[in-house]
């Protein structure tokens, strides 16, 4: 149909649709023929449901036809695998819920649907979002299109790698500790975790209830933009979400920073931190100041408790969470049990893979008797302090630059059996989860070997309009960024 | 529980009994792997212990909410039968698990 689905954008698609160049049928074949021509290498799903999606494209085709419309009316998007789509599977990456059909929509998957949106897929992920590679997926292994023996990151490394790839549109994601930002700069996407309860969480499966946000992965800062503002709003089903305006994000945004002050905080320029993506951060930090912004050094002196604090809070929440997985309801009941304690504690171990199982033993460890002050309450008070330092810094920054990771994607199977390490490499993302504030990754360069690297914005909360300026003019001003060589094949 | 510090200052962690109490069993290769992994953790997270936090109030929440209320109205929750059909083992349109009470 000559219109060249690897680089095609939401707002591309739509203009395309509009424009009477392709139908959402046609749109569908396409995005699935590319799905067919590469995720036997790349692994971004772990289920295509081209019936269900082509129902729902035509449809849309005919909605069209009929003179109605809607903002994503007739896009393929692919689907975390942790977010409930009625009538389709929702694994979590984990052997625990095999063959579990979701009754209901999350919310934001009722909202994209309102407006029109065509689900195409389950995207991979770390079970129950817990990883930073995709690599504790039960299911298969998700590799990086710009490098396939990388990790995507994680632990929407699936929804990364699919939009990266070309075998979808854009993606959601889910970020409970920078889960959206580090795999879309692993793949060279853009990612945008919103505010704490900008979105409702109603039908996103819970890993960590204060820290989770769904969000959405896309080729650009517009579609961001676009698809945060459909799924915002307030939900009686959510107490958590957030009776806040939901400014038009999609629109109105300005091609230079004047006016805008951004600062650059000191402590997540860490020490190690890759020379390639220390060079690309401030490279980037130069275009936004020749965009007019002022760039001013801050400081955000709790930063090095953060992984601390996050890994507490985390896994107490965690623990507490999964504690649903017991066999009775839905999901995976083991065999063989003698009595309702001995199913819990059987299901649970065939169930949970090892990254998940360690989890819940430190979350109810920092939660137990005796350890509780020590661990839960202290790190509840460190979460304070960091939410106060950002306080801080935005009485006089609209917005903060900052690498998103210190390294670019690493090799699959690196550091897989040192915990502690691969948990260290959420330095700069684990804190706007803990203060509830708004970040977004950007591509910004790429390092000598070929890998993406991107660069974060972070905003206060509810300020995401802050965040999607600076990224958008700052991403009209960096140009264009080379494709991976897997989409000319 | 019988967790101690032994004489280099690490806290040993009883992991299978940790993993009790979440009702989650394990076998001897996961609690050897586990025991490790786990103690550094917990001595990595030990560093938050050097702030001094006497005055600061604890943040449970990211935004400051209070209670939501709504009136108590009977609404339509989820359909039985979907519900149902994910069930692992079903009677009479219930969930069956295995015997409690003798």
């Amino acid at each position: 149909m000559g219109i060249e689905i690897s680089s095609l954008t939401v707002h591309g698609a739509l203009d395309a649709l509009s424009g009477g160049e392709c139908s959402s049928e046609e749109l569908v074949r396409d995005v699935v023929a590319e799905i067919a021509k590469r995720d036997a290498e790349v692994g971004a799903y772990v289920s295509v449901d081209e019936e269900l999606a082509l129902e729902q494209a035509r449809a849309a085709d005919a909605a069209r036809s009929a003179g109605k419309c809607g903002r994503l009316l007739g896009v393929p998007i692919a689907i975390k695998d942790v977010l409930n789509v009625e009538g389709q599977s929702c694994t979590c990456g984990s052997k625990i819920l095999e063959g579990y059909t979701s009754p209901y929509d999350a919310t934001a998957i009722a909202k994209l649907r309102a407006e029109g949106a065509v689900f195409l897929g389950r995207a991979n992920m770390d079970e129950f979002a817990m990883g930073s590679t995709t690599q504790n997926s039960a299911y298969k292994v998700t590799h990086n299109p710009w490098n396939l023996d990388c990790v995507p990151g994680g632990s929407s490394g699936g929804s990364a790698a699919a939009v990266a790839a070309g075998e979808a549109i854009a993606a959601l994601g889910t970020d409970t500790g920078g889960s959206i930002r580090q795999p879309a700069s692993f793949c060279g996407c853009v990612g945008l975790k919103p505010s704490y309860g900008r979105i409702s969480r109603y039908g996103l499966v819970a890993f960590a209830s204060s820290l989770d946000q769904i969000g959405p992965i896309t080729k650009n800062v517009r579609d961001a933009a676009l698809l945060c503002e459909v799924m915002s709003g307030v939900d009686k089903m959510d107490s958590s979400s957030m009776d806040e305006p939901i400014p038009q994000l999609a629109v109105d945004l300005p091609a230079d920073l004047k006016g805008v002050t951004l600062g650059l905080p000191k402590e997540y320029f860490v020490d190690g931190m890759d020379d390639d993506v220390r060079r690309g951060v401030m490279a980037a930090v130069e275009k936004c100041r020749e965009l007019g912004a002022e760039i001013k050094e801050v400081s955000l002196p709790h930063t090095k408790y953060a992984v601390s604090t996050y890994y507490i809070i985390a896994t107490a929440e965690a623990s507490a969470n999964l504690a649903r997985f017991d066999g009775v309801r839905y999901g995976k009941r083991a065999e063989g049990a003698t009595d309702p304690i001995d199913m819990y504690g059987k299901t649970r171990a065939e169930g949970f893979g090892a990254e998940v199982k360690r989890r819940i033993i430190l979350g109810t460890y920092v939660l137990s008797s005796g350890y509780y002050d020590a661990y839960y309450l202290s790190a509840q008070k460190v979460r304070t302090l960091i939410r106060q330092d950002f306080e801080k810094v935005f009485e006089d920054c609209d917005a903060l630059l900052a690498p998103v990771t210190p390294s670019p994607a690493y090799r699959i199977g690196e550091n897989l059996d040192d915990p502690l390490q691969m948990y260290l490499g959420d330095i700069c993302t684990v804190t706007a989860n803990l203060a509830g504030i708004c970040g977004l990754s950007v591509p910004c360069a790429m390092t000598e070997s070929g890998l993406p690297v991107g660069l974060q914005i972070l905003g206060p909360a509810f300020k995401e309009e802050n965040i999607l300026k600076v990224g958008h003019a700052y991403e009209q001003a960096r140009g264009d960024m080379p494709l991976p060589e897997i989409l000319k094949r | 529980m019988v967790d101690e510090v032994d004489q280099d200052g690490i806290e040993r962690i009883d992991v299978r009994y940790v993993a009790n109490l979440a009702r989650l069993y394990l076998d001897d290769s996961e609690v050897d792997t586990f025991q490790g992994q786990m103690e550094g953790i917990v001595e990595y997270v030990k560093q938050i212990g050097e702030l001094d936090l006497s005055e600061i109030e604890p943040t449970s929440h990211a935004r400051p909410i209070q209670n939501i209320l709504r009136e108590d109205v009977v609404s339509p929750g989820l359909d039985h039968e979907l519900v149902m059909d994910n069930a692992p083992r079903e009677k009479d349109g219930q969930f069956a698990v295995p015997q409690i009470i003798e």
